[in-house]
């Protein structure tokens, strides 16, 4: 996937649309990663009472009316509106494209759940009667929901779908839309991830009654990937759409460039339904950078996917440690400990949130590391400030889920961008 | 209820299912699909709305009944009166 093939078989990033706990689009998430803002409050969730999360604030009116938001799901609203903000971003017009070559793919951890435990509870009230049963249900929950959502939305007429990937999701999404570009099923591609996860008591009631869901007297003191009074994750819906496009259609129409996307990787581990395998990451890892035709030592910023676990953040230490040990100049961070785990927009997410390294040279830092755990050693770990550096021009993303599946993305700075 | 409450019993269930809507000006003998934006799956909400507020189960055979928002209390008024 290295330079020097024609410009129609390089694929390159021209939009970013998202939604953070922490900012409404990439300008102001940056601006809240540098400065050390967390995202991360006090919620309410059904039969739970209090617990953290990160809770997205941006307006669902921009894009939507009040009809097709009571009748859409919330994962649908999210990725309403980072669609439309990326295709704004990108500075395309919609009536001027060939709407059925458009796809839309979005990776997403779990969909339904919400609107299951709102049906669920609803009949509740009735005795469980299930002719209160809503004849929302399916349109609601059928997996391909949210980017269904979105081309009804735009109008869209190419494909769409969602892929269902844990918390690997959102590099998944994107590397989707990536492969539908080099196959030409399509000539745009709006490529993510999206999680309405904190709409679901059980998803949080899962996670502690796994022993891993964070508490902190602080909310915004929770996330802490690599500390060793970490004590799991914290619940948090989010989106993250890119529009990619060939570099050729791309230069053609003077679009602003953020990345290449150079390469990527996804493996199982086959080993386990949660406990992460270091070796299959390992391997994951190697081959992307195979993939890119580029070496460990090439990676300026390596985002990692710790999530706060006890059992998930050494493994990947010991993997990461394995795979670049040898080349400490590899400068890493962690984007959750600002926004908590925004399942399966994570992985789209905290590469957008990376993307402006390669305009400002500044790393934003893993937040809330107060006690390094010494098995979560890595070099060059960026902890609780911002690092200047000289030189960006490889970001490295991991984005790991349960059931093993492992999934890297590694962006490329494009040469001679605006 | 009284006609009159039915009508605006009525009203606010479809205001709430179509919160877009300008509902001041319906004609009460248009059928409403022909005056505001009102698909199948929001006349099944009206007909939800009944269920779990009245208890009144609307048979499909009847819904053409509903068509218009006359119709609909000339319909419901046997089934609301004594609420």
């Amino acid at each position: 996937m290295a330079a020097g093939k024609p410009n129609e078989a390089r694929i390159v990033i021209t939009g970013v649309g998202l939604t953070a706990p922490n900012g409404n689009n990439l300008a102001e998430f940056r601006k809240s990663l540098l400065a050390g803002k967390s995202g991360i409050q006090k919620f309410n969730v059904r039969y739970m009472g209090e617990v953290l999360a990160g809770i997205c604030h941006f307006d669902s009116l921009k894009y939507q009316k009040k009809k097709e938001l009571r009748r859409g799901t919330r994962a649908g609203s999210i990725a309403i509106y980072c669609a439309q903000e990326a295709i704004a971003d990108a500075k395309l017009d919609l009536a001027c494209l060939d709407k059925s070559r458009i796809g839309v793919y979005l990776g997403i951890t779990e969909h339904g759940t919400v609107e299951t435990e709102n049906e669920v509870y609803e009949i509740k009230q009735f005795n469980y009667d299930v002719k209160y049963w809503s004849h929302h249900h399916n349109p609601r929950v059928v997996a391909n929901n949210p980017a269904g959502e979105v081309t009804l939305n735009l109008g869209i007429t190419g494909p769409h779908y969602t892929l269902g990937a844990a918390c690997a999701g959102g590099n998944i999404g994107l590397t989707q839309g990536l492969q539908m570009l080099l196959l030409n099923e399509v000539d745009l591609a709006l490529g993510g991830g999206v999680s309405e996860s904190t709409g679901s008591f059980g998803i949080f009631a899962g996670f502690k009654s796994e022993g891993a869901l964070a508490s902190h007297p602080d909310p915004e003191k929770a996330c802490r990937p690599f500390d060793k009074d970490r004590n799991g994750v914290v619940v948090s819906e989010g989106g993250c759409i890119f529009v990619l496009e060939r570099l050729s259609d791309a230069l053609k129409r003077g679009a602003k460039i953020y990345g290449e996307f150079m390469g990527y990787a996804i493996n199982s581990d086959a080993t386990d339904f949660i406990f992460p395998s270091a070796e299959r990451q390992v391997e994951c890892m190697k081959l992307a950078l195979n993939k890119a035709g580029i070496s460990p030592e090439d990676i300026d910023i390596i985002n990692t996917h710790g999530t706060g676990t006890a059992e998930g953040d050494p493994v990947e230490c010991q993997a990461i440690s394995e795979v670049f040990g040898e080349h400490p100049h590899a400068y890493m961070n962690n984007t959750k400990s600002f926004i908590g785990h925004t399942m399966g927009a994570a992985g789209a997410l905290e590469l957008a949130g990376n993307l402006p390294s390669f305009k400002d040279y500044i790393i934003h830092p893993t937040i809330n590391l107060d006690h390094l755990d010494p098995e979560c050693h890595l070099n060059n770990l960026v902890i609780n400030e911002p690092k200047k550096i000289d030189k960006v021009d490889y970001i490295f993303n991991n984005s790991f889920g349960m059931l093993g599946i492992n999934s890297v993305v590694i962006v490329k700075r494009f040469e001679g961008q605006s | 209820m009284t006609k009159e409450q039915i009508k605006a019993t009525i009203l606010e269930i479809i205001a709430q299912i179509i919160p877009d809507e300008d509902l001041s000006n319906l004609k009460g003998d248009i059928p409403l699909r022909e005056q505001v934006e009102l698909d199948s799956m929001d006349f099944l909400d009206i007909i939800m709305e009944l269920r779990k507020r009245y208890g009144i189960e609307v048979p499909e055979d009847d819904y053409t009944q509903l068509a218009t928002l006359d119709g609909s209390v000339a319909y419901l008024e046997p089934r609301m009166k004594e609420l």
